[in-house]
């Protein structure tokens, strides 16, 4: 019984994390080729890729090494970029932390955009899924995305430099998110955290080391927490 | 040239640091309670975080080393309109990234 509907929930999650099979590619592929041209090997742009795991922070971290910046400011830039993984990692806290402690640990090195942004919609849509099947909907999620992720990493670096500007890769995440965006605006409250996250996030950018991203997701969640509760005020004297 | 011994220094310590960021809520505090204030913050975390880190690149993509861009605005504005009617991700990335060929077609 209990395996039938972990099995539904797995598959469930990889129905709904297949989308993303069409920004991983890109992504990655992107990422190969880039690591490629400034001068890693094969093997370390895939090791790059299957350790971190994390296509922005490996971006920033690329530049800053091109431009020959001391260690500990990559390192630093590229964990700030990473550090909205720490708001998923308690995000999701409420809904999987029941689990035993190697499927949180193996959750953790899974916890991408995309895997993120799945599960908690779908945590949401239907809380009273168990545990286990939270768990098993979320291993679905990253199975379409994270063996893709590796794989066209190596793709990207076997290609190396031979893909134009042209074709204008540099966009395919930017599309990616705010198309993931729109169907998250399901409240007043969360349009108010969106469009105050992207009005600090603006001025923000002068913000050294990525950290404009943080300020500005913390303002947007701060916005967005304030406004459901005057929601809340609101239809309480006004039943 | 990027020093080999700085790379793999960079690969290991951020591969380590980032699995921290990710285990440090659902490892550490795992199944004790936390306060509503914060929960009731955490719910906006996708939803504020994924805009900001998109508009800067929308206005000034790097691409074309931060000029704002007549194709790339087009194609986020019609991924999100469409995203927004449709509530359908793959048809919203479609639609923007044939807005994004068309124009960069049209306007080259």
């Amino acid at each position: 019984m209990t395996t039938t509907t972990r099995k539904s929930a797995y598959f469930k999650g990889v129905a709904d994390g297949a989308p993303f099979i069409l920004v991983i590619i890109p992504f990655s592929t992107l990422f190969g080729i880039i690591a490629t041209e400034a001068g890693l090997s094969v093997f370390e742009t895939l090791s790059f890729s299957v350790v971190v795991i994390a296509g922005a922070a490996q971006f920033t971290a690329l530049q800053l090494m091109q431009e020959n910046a001391p260690t500990a400011i990559v390192l630093a830039s590229a964990l700030a970029v990473n550090l909205r993984m720490a708001m998923y990692s308690a995000s999701l806290t409420p809904w999987i932390g029941a689990a035993p402690l190697w499927q949180r640990a193996l959750a953790a090195y899974l916890t991408v955009d995309q895997s993120y942004v799945c599960a908690i919609a779908q945590y949401e849509r239907a809380p009273d899924m168990t545990v286990p099947q939270r768990i098993a909907y979320f291993m679905g999620a990253v199975t379409p995305v994270v063996p893709l992720w590796y794989l066209f990493t190596l793709v990207g670096a076997l290609l190396g430099a031979q893909v134009p500007e042209s074709w204008a890769l540099d966009f395919a995440i930017p599309i990616t998110f705010l198309a993931m965006i729109a169907p998250m605006f399901r409240t007043l409250a969360h349009v108010v955290a969106a469009f105050v996250a992207v009005a600090v996030s603006l001025p923000a950018v002068g913000i050294p080391y990525s950290l404009g991203l943080i300020v500005a997701g913390i303002a947007g969640m701060m916005a967005g927490a304030q406004t459901e509760l005057w929601l809340e005020r609101r239809s309480g004297v006004r039943p | 040239m990027i020093d080999d011994g700085t790379l793999w220094i960079v690969i290991v310590v951020l591969g380590l640091g980032s699995f921290a960021l990710r285990f440090m809520f659902t490892g550490l505090v795992g199944n004790s309670a936390m306060p509503p204030w914060l929960l009731r913050h955490l719910r906006y975390t996708a939803v504020a975080i994924l805009p900001a880190l998109v508009a800067p690149q929308v206005l000034w993509p790097t691409a074309t080393g931060g000029t704002p861009d007549p194709a790339r605005l087009a194609a986020a504005i019609v991924t999100l309109l469409v995203g927004l009617l449709t509530r359908n991700v793959i048809l919203a990335i479609l639609s923007g990234g044939g807005t994004l060929y068309g124009l960069l077609y049209l306007l080259s």
